[in-house]
This record gives C-alpha cells, sequence and structure tokens, in this order.
C-alpha cells in the first residue's frame, strides 16, 4: 500500500508517495530527500542529533512516522540560513566555539531555535541548560553552546 | 520494526472499532511506542493512528470548575498553559522534570499515562521478563536491580511506572476518561495501572481497545494551589527517570493541616499514592515532625526487591523534603531545575 503525503520542507511544498509506513521522518529526510543535516545519532530519542522543527517546534524526528505527519510544516538545517547569511544560531554556535567534531550541531542548533520560540529561559543560565538537556555532546561543548545560545536570547530579545 | 498495517483514524468510534482488533496498538506521537518496536520488544499488527481525531487537543474548565485534557494535548503544551500550571503547579513541575523538550513537545497526555515501564529486562528480549513474555521469569530478579521496585512488586516482576507526570496527577485525584465500543466510562487514576501479582503482562484496568479520550483534574484539588511541589532524585541532574519522586499537595489552616495528599513515583508499578500518610497529616501542624512520622507510614510496608533497600531511606527522605516545599508554599515560578531536590528556597517563594 502507498501512502500519498503533503509536506512543506523547508519552506517548499512536496508531495511524497510511501511505499511503507515504517518510516521515520528522520529517515525520510535523510535516505529519501538527501536532507542530511538531521543526524541519526542514536535513534531512540536520547541523543537529539535528529532535532528538527515540525509546525516550529524541537521534535526528535527518529521518533516520528512521516505517515503521521501529513501536512505538517517541517524546518532542518539546511533551511535556516538566508542564502549566504547564517541564521543567527548559526552565526553564534561560530563566535562561541559551539561544537568540535560537528555531528550533534544541527540538532543543537534546531534545539536551539526551539528553545527561543518557547521562550521560557529569559536567557537564564540553568534554564538555558536544563531547557538544552535533550542534546547530547560527546566532544563536551557544552559551554560554547549554552554561550550561543544565551548570547542570541541577549542580542535579539528574541524571547520577548 | 516489524511490518504493520497503518490505519489513521478521523473518528473516535472508527479508532476504537480497529483499535480493539487483535494485535492493534494505538499511535499517538510514538515517543514511547516507536522506541519499543525498534527493538522488538512490541510487535503490534496494526498502528491505529489516533493523531487526528477531532477535540482530544483542547485544555477545557468545565462548568463544575474540573479541568479537562484532551488525550493529545501535548505534555509542554499543558505545562506551559498559565492557567493550568498555575493553578496545579505540582502537576507542571512533574512535566517538566520528565523527559527531554523535544520529547514533551510529541508526547501526548494519553500516551504518558500508558508509557510503558523502562526496566532494562523488559527492553532487551534476550532476558526473561514476564511482562513482555508471560511465563518466561524474570531476569531483574537477581540482576542490576538497583532501580527497581520497593512497594507492590512480585515475584513475577520488579518493575516500575516511570511517569512523573501520573504521580502529579495520582496526588490530585485525577479521573480518566476512556471511550470503548460498550460506551465510555471513568477511571479514577489510582485504579487505572495494576500491581504485577501473577500476571505483570496485564497492566492496566483498560480493556482491549480502550482508548483514553482525556483526563479530568477534579475542581477540589484547587483548595491545595498554594502548597504543592513536585521533587525527583535522579543519577544526573536532567533528562533522566525517577530513582524516587514525590508529589506532595496541603491545604493549610494557620498552624494546621487541613488535607494533605501524597504520591511516590519509582517505587511500584504504579503511581503509589501514601493514604496512611495523609491520614496522618490531616488536623498535624506542618512540622518536620509531623513528616518524618508521614514518611515513616507511607514506606511502612517497603521491602527491597533486590539490592534496593536503600531507596526506602531515600523516599523518605524526600517525603520529608517535599512536604517541607509544600509547605513553604509554591513558588511563583518554576525553579530552573524543575522538581531537583537539592535547589535553594531562596527567592522561590510567592504565596505566604
Amino acid at each position: 500500500m502507498t501512502f500519498s503525503l503533503q509536506l512543506t520542507i523547508n519552506g517548499g511544498g512536496r508531495t511524497i508517495d510511501l511505499d511503507d509506513p515504517r518510516v521515520t521522518l528522520l529517515d525520510l529526510l535523510r535516505e529519501r530527500l538527501h536532507l542530511t543535516g538531521a543526524k541519526k545519532g542514536c535513534d531512540r530519542g536520547q541523543c537529539g542529533a535528529c532535532t528538527i522543527l515540525v509546525n516550529g517546534r524541537r521534535i526528535n524526528s527518529c521518533l516520528a512516522l512521516a505517515v503521521s505527519h501529513e501536512g505538517a510544516a517541517i524546518t532542518t538545517i539546511e533551511g535556516v540560513a538566508d542564502g549566504d547569511t547564517l541564521h543567527p544560531v548559526q552565526q553564534a554556535f561560530i563566535a562561541h566555539d559551539g561544537f568540535q567534531c560537528g555531528f550533534c550541531t544541527p540538532g543543537q542548533i534546531m534545539s536551539a531555535i526551539g528553545l527561543i520560540g518557547e521562550a521560557q529561559t529569559g536567557g537564564d543560565l540553568e534554564r538555558v541548560r536544563e531547557n538544552m538537556s535533550g542534546n547530547l555532546c560527546r566532544c563536551g561543548a557544552y559551554r560554547g553552546i549554552t554561550e550561543a545560545v544565551i548570547e542570541t536570547i541577549n542580542a535579539e530579545g528574541a524571547e520577548a | 520494526m516489524n511490518r504493520f498495517d497503518y490505519i489513521r483514524a478521523t473518528t473516535i468510534a472508527d479508532a476504537v472499532a480497529a483499535g480493539s482488533q487483535d494485535g492493534a496498538a494505538y499511535l499517538g506521537a510514538g515517543t514511547n511506542l516507536l522506541d519499543l518496536m525498534k527493538g522488538g520488544v512490541t510487535i503490534p499488527s496494526t498502528l491505529v493512528d489516533i493523531t487526528k481525531l477531532p477535540g482530544l487537543d483542547r485544555i477545557e474548565t468545565l462548568d463544575n470548575n474540573d479541568v479537562r485534557i484532551g488525550a493529545l494535548v501535548k505534555n509542554a503544551d499543558l505545562a506551559f498553559k498559565s492557567e493550568f500550571a498555575s493553578n496545579f503547579p505540582v502537576v507542571a513541575e512533574a512535566l517538566l522534570s520528565g523527559a527531554s523538550p523535544q520529547l514533551r513537545n510529541a508526547a501526548t497526555v494519553g500516551g504518558n499515562l500508558l508509557q510503558r515501564t523502562r526496566c532494562r529486562y523488559f527492553y532487551d528480549t534476550a532476558s526473561a521478563c514476564n511482562k513482555r513474555a508471560p511465563g518466561s521469569g524474570c531476569d531483574a530478579r537477581g540482576g542490576d536491580n538497583r532501580l527497581h521496585a520497593v512497594l507492590g512488586w512480585s515475584e513475577a516482576c520488579i518493575a516500575t511506572h516511570p511517569s512523573d507526570f501520573c504521580v502529579a496527577l495520582a496526588a490530585l485525584d485525577a479521573i480518566i476518561e476512556v471511550e470503548s465500543r460498550e460506551g465510555r466510562r471513568d477511571i479514577p487514576i489510582v485504579d487505572l495501572h495494576r500491581l504485577p501479582g501473577d500476571h505483570p503482562d496485564i497492566e492496566t484496568m483498560l480493556t482491549p481497545g480502550e482508548l483514553i479520550v482525556a483526563v479530568r483534574v477534579p475542581a477540589a484539588a484547587r483548595a491545595l494551589t498554594r502548597h504543592q511541589r513536585y521533587l525527583k532524585v535522579r543519577e544526573r541532574t536532567s533528562y533522566a527517570f525517577a530513582v524516587v519522586s514525590v508529589a506532595a499537595a496541603l491545604d493549610i489552616d494557620g498552624r494546621t493541616i487541613r488535607a494533605a495528599r501524597l504520591a511516590l513515583g519509582g517505587v511500584a508499578l504504579k503511581p503509589w499514592r501514601a493514604d496512611a500518610a495523609e491520614t496522618m497529616l490531616i488536623g498535624a501542624e506542618p512540622t518536620r515532625a509531623s513528616f518524618e512520622a508521614a514518611a515513616g507510614a507511607a514506606l511502612a510496608d517497603a521491602t527491597p526487591s533486590g539490592d534496593n533497600g536503600y531507596k526506602i531511606e531515600l523516599a523518605r527522605r524526600l517525603i520529608v523534603r517535599g512536604l517541607a516545599r509544600a509547605a513553604a508554599g509554591t513558588p511563583d515560578r518554576l525553579p530552573a531545575l524543575p522538581a531537583s531536590p537539592f535547589a535553594t528556597l531562596a527567592g522561590e517563594i510567592h504565596h505566604g
């Protein structure tokens, strides 16, 4: 049986025919649409490397069936820059060395964009750390990541 | 993951009809179900997608001042709904102490109630587990069982229920609305989950295909708004299941406790309501001595199921701290680390 899905991916409408209901959003993006920014770390919702925005909210794409997301608007790391102009969170990650190997970085940045949209931290250090706890970084770049998120919030008044 | 048939239900009646068939499972967000299916722990033949069912995503105050939460409301949306969180802060604190922001954005209220134990022997299909494979035995007995149950367990199963949300709901006497082909009925949340006994594979009072459609928090819980906390001991600061947790809510009139609610997480295969402790607290003064006596009563029947005797003393101490924090007053804003037992009280107190 084939399932036909209408999705908006990084602003563009897509019609997707799925031959298998087992495909997660992560596998759809990576294996079928060749958007490999979202990473498959644990594939079990524990590491956050697969974080994307669905209708503006950050979720783990590894634990979401594509077939259940008819009509959804999806944003991946490929869709956050404006041409050659990086998203402010991307820029802040570079400025604060918010990564080393870079594997967790797309998930970290998408999670940070989601965090800013949720507007729960007020740029407070402990609240930012708590609200980034769904993203693991095995290189231990947490300090730079936290600084980058706080700087973005403060620079933009982004949470206000 | 096994192959399965996929059905997208558009009415509750259609969902229940499809969900009542052998091998069917309901799909909410799937944050627990897909994890289990990827590991081969559960192998449903049909997934009935309920995420498009109308009317189950609302939080509404009923005429009698109960609050009714649709089963498809996201965990984060409930915790961040200020009118709800300010009236039932123990629920918001419990929700925000669980999982990660990404998971809370996806996971539903109904799914939270029906999430499965995180016992590693349940997850490991090479291990004996009476819950996953009835009659196969329990490798947690004699295994790595530091985190297992100390109340209500049986020789067949020593697993715990992982939900924080359910513990807070149990303290507030929440009611679960369920629908089956026979119609709709209410189940008190304290009766929803079963203790393991000889049949740990039968986890709830739901009949096959019965669908959770809503959770109601009774208006009576509003009397406890000013004095309630959720505290949770974890093995890391955040994003971890409870070793032990406590939901405490008090109604204090001057120096006398008028009403008390106490529920424990991480100690049993269901959210554990500590009735005997509550009885001792009613009419008592909110003092450390009262809280210690209540804590003793709450754990009076506890016994280790393995290398977890420490949890009994840990639970007693967390009860004392939880009751003391509740008596001190609900903070005007949730602490930076929700449910942390280590947070200081400074600056948190709004209500006298």
